[in-house]
């Protein structure tokens, strides 16, 4: 599928040479000192030593920054429909540009929710009149993200769905999933969910253990996650659907997942770069921008999370950029909503496991890039020539401090406010067009 | 450690009073001491001082409480205080927003002290960055219920003599429990022996953890014990959701005459109240001459006017 969506405020198309970069597209498993030639929007020519370009092409000397793929960050929540004062598509998408992600996934769980053709059209035109980022939705796998029945996934696919998930809700009934996973794969379309489970879950707010109960809050074990990972694989090696499990916490869900990839099942598996990041103990003094949900796991879990990244056993690394406002997250921390912006931190937060050498760069990127792109197979994600130029310039060592004035997002609630980086994206690029710079 | 008690009031490091988790052994022996003379204030036929006169004190209590609301509004009228009740009626809903609306609110009006209860874990101390006075948490969810642990204290101090080395077995539901919570970190700071009975359902996640030894046989639990602390599990609890029903729970953790004798011979019973006779505890023992149920609410106002003295003298 080609993605559409994305202009607007962008300049035009130009010839561009980006020269004495460092290159590493993992999707060529490239990682080389040269250039990048971009015509008509397209990369025409990825080249080591590269310097030289036609007459009228601009030149940047990228000084041994970095040059990369565009990121694809396969879950975006937005407030558009439905919530415009906490996210539009249009805010979501300066954010996006100025983390270097070039491609949202926009979950469905807006107002009304993304369960007909005609809301999967509504999102794509708005994102074509007003986001500078490719925007591209999920729509719901159930109506209503009631999980009782199914959507129509083939005219949902062909009006421009590229995955169906039921968003920040699980499916409990294993019947419903059958059927859903069952009928997609027809399609050949991809079953993106969030697995907790909301009976275990119950009135949790954080990782059950000791922090939650020395913070007299109510835990969730990882157990809530596990039970539906399991009866998820198990129904995706009967259905022999492609199944992607989009925000995975723990160690134990992983383990599930490896023993079923070494069986042959088609699965994948998502992690946000907040469960990459931090642990349970963030949430200190019951800082509710640090509620999220999953919730944030121990240490021992975070780190099996950075290992998966480094194993190639983890396929996609998304911001889950889930913006709240004063409204929802002022409130004492059980009675606060989940969630957590993401989409400009995404790119240096995930350049922490590569500072602290616990991962490679290429294995990082891959998560951001071509391992997204082919599961929801877009023509995006790499710089192989004739592809569309969505490229980053990032200079990898850069440091700076998160300010959450300072964010584009609408809503300002990082759990990173006060953190300091290395890496910060310079120059974003969407089709040839320079949206951030 | 009486010895480390040799500070004053500017001394006491601390603008709220959030939990106990906040308190080194010397503030607590120094609240405990200071609760004493207040004790013997209580006693008195005159009974007020002027110690905060011309200070403002509001309870803000959004979960109903009669006796740790009334024992706040004697400790703070005994120091001469203007005291303030505010109930506020908690919608379902909306309950942070009229949290932090209603601190606003009250801190336009330049109270000295406030002292909050809320059914939030962490609510009071969202509501003390709002506020520029200082803070009483008077029981926030789950979390904490510090001076209810200080009032234990003192009133197992005045009767054993010391904490160090006492064995207390706290008994019933630890999981939803601020008092249990209050009381193990208190109690352990203090070098007490700390155990926690309970049927599993009703024991918080890596409760061994916290400090305490962890019995889920009552009679095992209470052998030797010196100090039996009961806590109140309320009923909606016992419908098959934690425990089956009031007659199990009461066969296996209520207490009674025949459990006590594994305590030691000298044993005492402890209850924060308010309490519900014949399911947690048997009334022949609520009322007999072991239990020190009554003498923990008059600690409770000698207690609470302690910190209100500390907090409203050195910050004001």
């Amino acid at each position: 599928m080609t993605p559409t969506g994305s202009k607007a405020n962008g300049d035009q198309p130009r010839n561009i040479l980006f020269h004495n970069a460092r290159v590493v597209d993992p999707a060529q498993e490239l990682d080389i000192a040269g250039g990048v030639l971009v015509q008509d929007g397209k990369i025409t020519a990825v080249e080591a030593g590269l310097n030289a370009a036609p007459e009228g092409t601009e030149l940047v000397n990228c000084g041994g920054k970095l040059i990369c793929p565009g990121l694809i960050d396969m879950r975006v929540f937005t407030g558009e429909p439905g919530a415009e004062h906490r996210e539009t598509l249009a805010t979501a998408s300066h954010a996006a540009a100025a983390g270097g992600v070039t491609t949202m996934i926009c979950m469905p769980d807006t107002d009304p929710v993304i369960d007909d053709i005609a809301l999967v059209d509504f999102v794509m035109r708005r994102a074509r009149d007003t986001a500078i980022v490719r925007v591209l939705p999920m729509a719901a796998i159930t109506r209503g993200l009631h999980g009782k029945e199914m959507t129509e996934i083939g005219l949902l696919s062909e009006a421009g769905a590229v995955g169906f998930t039921d968003g920040r809700n699980t499916i409990t009934n294993a019947q419903v999933m059958r059927r859903a996973m069952t009928y997609a794969r027809d399609f050949d379309a991809v079953i993106a969910h969030q697995t907790e489970d909301p009976d275990l879950k119950g009135d949790g707010v954080m990782n059950e253990g000791e922090t939650s109960s020395r913070l007299g809050l109510i835990g969730i074990p990882v157990e809530a996650e596990t039970v539906i990972v399991d009866r998820d694989l198990h129904l995706a090696e009967l259905t022999s659907s492609k199944y992607h499990a989009a925000k995975i916490s723990c160690e134990k869900s992983l383990d599930a997942i490896s023993r079923a990839k070494n069986r042959g099942v088609s699965v994948t598996c998502g992690v946000s770069i907040n469960h990459l990041c931090l642990n349970e103990h963030d949430v200190g003094a019951y800082r509710t921008f640090l509620k999220m949900s999953p919730p944030l796991r121990a240490e021992s879990d975070r780190a099996a999370m950075v290992q998966g990244v480094a194993d190639g056993l983890i396929d996609v690394i998304v911001s889950s950029h889930d913006p709240q406002d004063v409204e929802t997250k002022r409130h004492p921390f059980a009675e606060a909503a989940d969630g957590a912006v993401g989409l400009e931190t995404l790119l240096s937060a995930a350049l922490r496991m590569v500072h602290s050498g616990d991962c490679e760069l290429r294995e990082v990127l891959a998560c951001m890039t071509i391992n997204p792109a082919k599961i929801l197979g877009l023509d995006a994600g790499t710089l192989i020539p004739g592809r569309p130029a969505d490229l980053i310039l990032v200079d990898a060592d850069l440091p700076w401090a998160v300010k959450e004035q300072e964010l584009h997002s609408r809503s300002k609630n990082t759990p990173f406010e006060g953190d300091r980086f290395l890496g910060r994206v310079l120059r974003t690029l969407v089709a040839g067009r320079t949206v951030y710079d | 450690m009486t010895a480390l008690t040799n500070h004053t009031l500017d001394d006491f490091p601390h603008r709220h009073l959030l939990g106990i988790e906040e308190l080194s052994a010397p503030d607590i022996i120094y609240l405990l001491d200071l609760a004493e003379r207040q004790v013997e204030i209580g006693r008195k036929v005159e009974k007020k001082t002027n110690i905060l006169r011309g200070r403002t004190q509001i309870n803000l209590f959004f979960e109903a409480s009669t006796r740790t609301q009334s024992s706040f509004e004697i400790a703070g009228k005994r120091l001469g205080a203007d005291v303030m009740n505010m109930s506020v009626a908690s919608s379902s809903v909306k309950k942070g927003e009229t949290l932090l609306d209603t601190a606003s609110t009250l801190n336009a009006m330049n109270p000295d002290i406030l002292v909050v209860r809320h059914q939030s874990a962490g609510a009071v101390h969202l509501l003390a960055q709002k506020v520029e006075c200082s803070v009483v948490n008077a029981g926030d969810g789950a979390h904490q219920h510090p001076t209810q642990a200080l009032l234990d204290a003192l009133t197992i101090r005045r009767h054993k003599g010391r904490l160090d080395n006492l064995i207390v077995a706290i008994c019933g539901d630890i999981r939803h429990s601020r008092v249990a919570r209050s009381n193990i970190l208190l109690l352990n700071l203090l070098g007490a022996r700390v155990r926690v009975i309970a049927p599993s359902t009703l024991l918080p996640a890596a409760v061994e953890r916290l400090g305490v030894e962890v019995f889920t046989d009552m009679r095992e639990g209470l052998e030797d014990a010196d100090i039996v602390m009961m806590l109140r599990l309320q009923h909606e609890r016992m419908g098959g959701s934690y425990a089956p029903s009031v007659r199990e729970y009461f066969h296996f953790f209520g207490l009674d005459e025949d459990k006590l004798s594994y305590a030691a011979d000298d044993a005492l019973v402890m209850h924060p109240g308010p309490m519900n006779r014949g399911v947690e505890i048997d009334s022949a023992i609520a009322d007999g001459p072991r239990s020190l149920i009554r003498e923990q609410v008059e600690m409770g106002v000698a207690v609470r006017m302690a910190v209100l003295q500390v907090l409203g003298q050195a910050h004001t």
